[in-house]
């Protein structure tokens, strides 16, 4: 149970009257990184400031590296670095002194302080901030300044609240970067409601609607889970009739979309296929068979957009689903 | 211990940087000095402090708010109370450590007076008693004070609210043992009691009263556990 980096066990939160999160229950293993995903108000925050110690739950248990976060509070706030969603700094401090501060609230010693400070400012590419007040750093800045405070006293566990919200789209895939490398030596749990975000960052991820978690699983899995199918982009040159006919009798194939033009002569099809099949080849096949210009052909990237409309609209038609 | 002096310095260091620390210190020395000047311009002069005590607490409960009002408030409107209370660190060493912050300020500014004791002393052969006993009080009175103003600090994220609250509190404090005159039997006992300028009093006069610093001490004490309640009690909203 030792790489069992963070548990979760029947989280429920209430705010007064309104339930915010609702038996809850995940676990996040050493190494993994997990996305937490849901819309506005699905419990996402919540259940990051349960799982830092911000808050109590109302009822349920969290392990952090197997510490109890109840009974020995302390101990398990000591192995999480977290980046709240606001992104709190201290505007009268400079970007050192601010690490400085974090360093020593973290009882880091003096040697090992300043080597973890020149390290982070390196890699967050803060070094020309060093004595910057926090108070005149860009947004994108902060950010990454509120990254490395989250993992100067290299934390086992990061807990990220949407860390690439409200920053510009050329800083989104640098802090991208930032956090895939620190998936590699961190267990990482972020919380996002983009997407593509989820897809490209996690291994995992888990879907919270309206508290309750509705999904878990790889993004793929879980699309295709909930689509019931694969589905294949074939795109050729040739009558888009023929092209469609030679595509559906192509054995294993369910379905062929509408043929759309995507240039002179070429139209595109949605195939659908079942789960875990493997079609291309036959695809592949069957065009030359049929003298169609396969120019194209690729199992379409997984709509987790799509995917989680379904999701929240299925719960909302079907309340007991 | 090491986490609450963590705290402080930074507090300090914080209080240092702007300008309004040395706006409210000119301002208080500028006050206490008017008072010092006609207290030993008198007909015959008395060497002591008598004249500056009294009014020295009345500026004191109008540093208390503008000192403290910042400290919690400020946080939780910046969110970075979530950094603190997310970080190993105890609730009550966070409280602690910003009332040593207040402590500290309160000394800045009391340390100029002395500069008075300092004159005292070179025209004069004044009683070097109640002159400790003064400022032991001053140095309660303060805290207690700044104790209060922490609490309304913690209850708001409205840093005008918080000291504008603690400001009132403090007003009615000192006006008690005046209201006290105004009633009869048990209600003027109470207002009595919980007035902070009747437990100063005996400090002016060179004495220390149990009664008084045990009141100083237990206000002190009760405020700053009612401030790491209501630090506690937001974790459970």
């Amino acid at each position: 149970m030792a790489d069992r980096m963070i548990e979760v066990e029947g989280l429920t939160k209430f705010y007064g009257d309104f339930l915010a999160v609702s038996g809850v229950s995940f676990a996040v293993d050493r190494g993994e990184t997990v996305g937490l995903l849901g819309t506005n108000g699905s419990g996402k925050t919540t259940t990051m400031r349960v799982l830092t110690g911000y808050m109590p739950p109302t009822s349920g248990t969290v392990r952090i590296a197997g510490h109890d976060l109840a009974a020995d509070s302390l101990e398990a706030r000591r192995h999480i670095g977290y980046l709240p969603e606001s992104v709190p700094l201290y505007s009268d401090m400079t970007v050192a002194a601010s690490l400085r501060f974090f360093g020593r609230v973290h009882s880091m010693g003096p040697a090992s302080l300043v080597s973890s400070i020149d390290r982070v400012l390196d890699a967050f590419d803060l070094v020309d901030y060093r004595d910057t007040l926090v108070g005149k750093l860009s947004k994108g800045y902060r950010q990454r300044l509120g990254l490395a405070l989250a993992v100067l006293h290299e934390p086992e566990v990061l807990v990220l609240d949407e860390p690439t919200v409200s920053i510009d789209p050329v800083q989104v895939v640098e802090a991208r970067d930032l956090i895939r490398r620190l998936g590699k030596e961190h267990t990482v749990l972020l919380s996002t409601h983009q997407l593509a975000e989820a897809s490209t960052l996690c291994e995992r991820v888990i879907i919270l609607h309206d508290g309750v978690l509705v999904a878990e699983g790889h993004p793929d899995e879980i699309a295709e889970r909930l689509q019931g199918a694969q589905r294949i982009r074939v795109e050729a040159r040739g009558p888009a009739e023929q092209t469609g006919a030679a595509l559906a009798a192509v054995p294993g194939v369910r379905s062929v979309g509408t043929a759309t033009l995507i240039e002179e002569g070429v139209y595109a099809f949605e195939v659908t296929a079942p789960l875990r099949s493997d079609l291309r080849e036959a695809i592949v096949q069957a065009m030359n068979a049929a003298g169609v210009g396969l120019r194209g052909l690729a199992r379409s990237s997984v709509d987790l957009e799509e995917v989680f409309l379904q999701i929240t609209r299925g719960e909302r038609e079907d309340p007991d689903a | 211990m090491r986490n609450v002096l963590l705290l402080a310095l930074k507090e300090i260091r914080s209080y240092y940087g702007s300008p309004m620390a040395y706006v409210v210190s000119a301002a208080f020395l500028a006050l206490t000095g008017q008072f010092f000047v006609s207290g030993v311009s008198e007909l015959l002069p008395e060497a002591s402090l008598r004249a500056v005590f009294t009014p020295m607490t009345f500026a004191l409960i109008l540093w208390a708010p503008i000192a403290s009002m910042r400290l919690l408030a400020e946080e939780q409107k910046l969110g970075t109370l979530e950094l603190l209370l997310t970080a190993p660190l105890r609730d009550w060493e966070i409280v602690i450590g910003k009332f040593c912050a207040l402590v500290a300020m309160l000394l800045g500014i009391i340390a100029p007076t002395l500069v008075y004791v300092v004159l005292l002393y070179w025209y004069a052969s004044p009683d070097g008693g109640p002159l400790l006993t003064g400022y032991l009080g001053l140095l309660l009175y303060g805290s207690a004070a700044a104790a209060l103003g922490l609490f309304t600090s913690s209850l708001t994220g409205n840093q005008i609210v918080a000291g504008v609250t603690a400001a009132v509190a403090l007003l009615f404090l000192t006006l008690a043992s005046e209201a006290s005159g105004l009633v009869s039997g048990l209600p003027s006992a109470l207002l009595a009691g919980v007035s902070l300028p009747a437990h100063y009093t005996a400090f002016v006069a060179g004495v220390v009263e149990l009664r008084s610093a045990v009141y100083f001490i237990t206000f002190i004490a009760l405020f700053l556990f009612l401030t790491t309640l209501s630090l506690e009690s937001r974790r459970w909203r």
